[in-house]
């Protein structure tokens, strides 16, 4: 049934990486330093692996376009770090995680993968302490950690709420010790427009120099694309506002399938949106579920008060308020995965129990926490009969020094403060579990072009775990990427260097330049962020936290006639050799206009309900997914063809569980 | 809420560069000021103007991209934020707003309110890492226990994005607060020990080489860090620095 090969080694599960590692050829010092090797992208996945395989002697070059690679945007991730170190004694184990990521990821990832991410995810921790990343600590010097949704042991990694950013710096000063020895030389402020193919190979990228507006010819023996996710076709999301897929795309369009496109995971803690004129959302960390209860008005006329500013919810008594994930789900209670998270708030506000001026916010109370933390406190320092309001003041001390940061935030994009009054949360789009797809090497159906991170499909399924994507990361730029490549590297001692005088690069220039001349030349008026804008008005409505067969095939049209229309009517000024942001963004709203599209087919395609894909059609009485294993138990790999994303061919890649039952994912 | 806004325009380097004058209506109170410069940027090009350049990327105050010298003030009144956090709340209907690149040496602008700080780059790659390879054989993270005390303040130290508000806000633009703020991370850990005299050394001379001025502890500096990065760190760089001068082989 399937052309794919996925290349997954024999043996038990727990042993395939360590002898796949044992049998990788491998590439000789003095052959590494003839051999060339391009990383796109600078978050955790890029900084590490470019770091990693400058330390073991290729030549790196390595690509972003922020003006330094420590602005990734692994950088605002916040949580934490997943690694089964059973630091805590609850009772992790390489196997938990494993089978915790399986589950979460509702079945859809492909068991090698996860089990590989499990097994180094130790290993990612010492490295990182290594480095000086300064992780929380407790009062006996000890790794700290907390709990995330899914699982029901603490096996997170953080540093307070700025994981993401201590982890990046890690990786970067691993990459500027690289750059300083010349083995990695940093392009910042460069964007890969193309791919190039030699006799079917990745050889090399075209670059624009982001200032000067140059086109400039990169070639080299292999290309890792680390350039995260595809979130901002939804035009809101909590990714940067740099954050594109044409990297991506571009390989797509020459070769590379894209597996599970519709997979996207939309984060149930981010702040409402307010206006049209907003750019992107704000996530509040999924850490916050361990303290935070989430609720809303139990009567459809308070909660119709609040809206109007008649009500405070601070006002609303206990037995008023639906405390709707303990309610639904006891046994995991807040801490659900995000994927059930964010559909339970949609379903209260939909039935017309949201708050906030929109009603599509719901509230996250830390007033129990407060209390709670209040009284250990109390407790603790010997107070005996603690006033309320001395209780209150030293569990907002604890709060504090838990989640200032966020609160912090919090205060200063709504104006309100969340000590004293609830947060108001809603979903949003955050990650894409789909992808480039890869084999077990995190090579994709270009050979000699590997995917990493966020860009590729392999180890979240239908839907990631929080504090899963910077595991991720890190495990295939660390500890994956640097030995696999030699499998295919090792072919390539004799090649010699690529010359960027080759007629393909020519080629793949010349059609670069010819895309961005017509856009600069278009007769339009309209400037590019209102199509944007539209399109991620449809893929929201259409194809977001709920979609079914009639939204999807109208989305589909939508799309195409809006693409259409951008092409005829967008506006872009400047000129091209120089630094033009308007440009640079044409090109990329140019790709999720097409990406939206296969989105949209991948979602039609797939009759069934998983993890963050959830079909109106295919749910059970009470409103929960349905999987239909035996038909959708695969990888949807889409190939692009005829010049046109809405024909793209599909090839199915078995999922066989063999360490795993399949079995109805259940929170209750 | 309208505003006028004086906003620097550059072409490139070699450009003289002139302050322009515009108006922007439509804003709402809720909206960041890099949303208000979109609303701008949109009337401009409807109008045939080419948009104002300016670095962003992250929007929620941590990517460290952006950076505007707003009323005289890097990333603009109010304390903690970045400019991508401010609000227009923060402002009165009718306000004139004076908008600049952060001005030093160091931070060449390459075209309006974008400038070049590749100079941080340089002063981490002269030593602000820890020389250890990826390796599988690392010892357990928990090996070497931390007290918590110093775990906090490296961590404190390392939350530093690297904007360059502190070099645009010194009146020598020093580049002191960033340096000293990864000297400190490492200082403070027991993994930074080993290369710490070199680390010091070799990152305080790349940061003179780069033409960052001095400090005179005025404090200017930590008011106007977004992340209240503290200058206990300057003081920590100094003795580092002066024990590595005196102890250096």
């Amino acid at each position: 049934m399937s052309t794919l090969n996925a290349h997954i080694p024999e043996g038990p599960i727990a042993e395939k990486w360590t002898k796949h590692k044992a049998k990788i050829p491998l590439v000789s010092p003095a052959n590494k330093r003839q051999i060339d090797v391009i990383v796109v992208g600078t978050g955790l996945a890029g900084s590490s692996a470019a770091a990693s395989l400058a330390e073991l002697g290729y030549n790196v070059k390595a690509f972003c376009f922020q003006d330094s690679p420590r602005r990734a945007h692994s950088i605002a991730a916040q949580g934490g770090i997943n690694a089964a170190k059973n630091y805590q004694n609850d009772g992790d184990s390489t196997f938990r995680l494993f089978y915790d990521t399986i589950k979460g990821g509702d079945y859809r990832s492909r068991e090698a993968n996860v089990h590989r991410l499990a097994e180094v995810s130790a290993n990612i921790i010492d490295q990182c302490v290594a480095q000086g990343v300064p992780f929380a600590r407790d009062y006996g010097g000890q790794l700290d950690n907390r709990s995330f949704g899914g699982v029901q042991v603490s096996r997170t990694f953080y540093a307070k709420g700025q994981t993401g950013q201590q982890l990046l710096l890690g990786a970067y000063s691993a990459l500027s010790r690289q750059i300083a020895k010349g083995r990695v030389k940093m392009y910042a402020r460069h964007e890969m427009v193309d791919l190039v193919l030699v006799d079917g190979k990745a050889r090399g990228i075209i670059a624009r120099d982001l200032v000067s507006g140059e086109l400039e010819r990169h070639s080299a023996h292999a290309v890792l694309l680390c350039t995260g996710g595809y979130g901002n076709v939804f035009y809101l999301s909590t990714n940067a506002m740099g954050s594109n897929v044409t990297a991506a795309w571009k390989a797509h369009r020459k070769g590379a399938f894209m597996a599970n496109p519709c997979f996207t995971q939309i984060h149930p803690t981010c702040i409402p949106v307010s206006g049209h004129f907003q750019s992107k959302l704000t996530l509040m960390s999924e850490s916050l579920r361990n303290d935070g209860r989430i609720w809303v008005p139990k009567k459809k006329e308070d909660a119709e008060a609040i809206r109007a500013g008649k009500l405070q919810p601070v006002q609303l008594a206990e037995e008023d308020r639906d405390y709707y994930l303990e309610r639904r789900y006891p046994a995991f209670g807040n801490l659900v995965p995000r994927d059930v998270a964010s559909r339970a708030a949609k379903e209260r506000c939909d039935a017309g129990h949201g708050v906030n001026k929109t009603g599509e916010a719901v509230y996250l109370d830390f007033a129990s926490a407060i209390e709670r933390y209040g009284k250990e406190a109390a407790h603790v320092q010997g107070l005996h009969q603690p006033s309320p309001e001395k209780i209150r003041e030293l569990g907002e001390a604890i709060v504090e020094s838990k989640y200032g940061n966020l609160f912090q935030m919090y205060e200063k994009i709504t104006a309100q403060n969340p000590y004293k009054t609830p947060m108001m949360i809603y979903p949003a789009v955050h990650y894409t579990m789909g992808g480039i797809w890869v084999d077990y090497n995190l090579m994709t159906t270009v050979p000699g072009l590997f995917a990493l991170g966020e860009a590729n499909f392999s180890d979240h399924g239908a839907n990631r775990l929080g504090a899963s994507a910077l595991m991720q990361g890190l495990a295939d730029g660390y500890f994956v990427a640097p030995y696999t490549v030699g499998t295919y590297l090792a072919d390539d001692i004799r090649t010699g260097k690529i010359s960027t005088e080759l007629p393909e690069f020519e080629e793949a220039e010349k059609a670069a330049r010819e895309r961005m001349e017509k856009f600069l030349t278009n007769p339009g008026t309209t400037p590019v962020e209102v199509f944007h804008r539209e399109l991620g008005k449809i893929m929201w409505d259409q194809c977001g936290m709920a979609r079914n067969e009639a939204g999807l095939k109208q989305a589909i049209a939508d799309i195409r006639a809006l693409r259409e229309r951008f092409f005829k009517e967008v506006k872009v000024p400047g000129k091209m050799h120089e630094m033009n942001p308007e440009l640079d963004k044409a090109g990329r709203v140019a790709d999720f206009l097409e990406l939206g599209e296969l989105m949209c087919l991948d979602a039609l395609s797939r009759e069934e309900s998983c993890g963050g894909h959830f079909r109106e059609e295919f749910q059970s009485e009470e409103g929960e997914a349905v999987r239909r294993d035996d038909e959708f138990a695969y990888v949807a790999a889409w190939e692009f063809s005829d010049q046109d994303p809405g024909k793209a061919k599909l090839h199915k890649e078995a999922l066989v569980f063999e360490n795993v039952k399949l079995i109805t994912r259940s929170y209750k | 809420m309208k505003f006028t806004l004086n906003v620097w325009r550059q072409n490139g380097p070699q450009d003289k560069g002139r302050m322009e004058t515009y108006q922007v209506d439509q804003v709402s109170d809720d909206m960041s000021f890099l949303e208000m410069i979109d609303v701008l940027n949109e009337q401009l090009i409807g109008q045939g103007i080419d948009p104002v350049v300016f670095d962003h990327d992250c929007r929620e105050g941590i990517c460290g991209m952006c950076s505007m010298f707003i009323n005289g003030e890097a990333h603009g009144p109010g304390r903690g934020v970045t400019t991508c956090q401010l609000h227009m709340r923060e402002f009165s209907d009718g306000d004139t707003i004076t908008i600049e690149p952060f001005r030093a040496k160091a931070f060449p602008v390459i075209k309006d309110l974008m400038v070049d700080r590749s100079a941080f780059d340089r002063i981490i790659q002269a030593g602000g890492y820890v020389s250890v390879n990826t390796s599988g054989n690392l010892p357990d993270a928990n090996a070497t226990p931390i007290e918590k005390p110093d775990a906090d303040a490296a961590f404190d130290a390392a939350t530093c994005i690297g904007c360059g508000a502190c070099v645009a806000t010194c009146k020598n633009a020093s580049a002191m607060l960033f340096t000293s703020a990864k000297v400190s991370q490492f200082a403070l850990l027991p993994q930074g020990q080993v290369e710490a005299a070199d680390r010091v050394l070799n990152m305080v001379k790349q940061m003179d080489l780069e033409g960052f001025g001095n400090c005179t502890n005025t404090g200017a500096c930590e008011v106007e860090c977004p992340k209240g990065i503290s200058i206990e760190n300057i003081a920590r760089m100094n003795r580092e620095y002066l024990s590595a001068s005196l102890t250096s082989k």
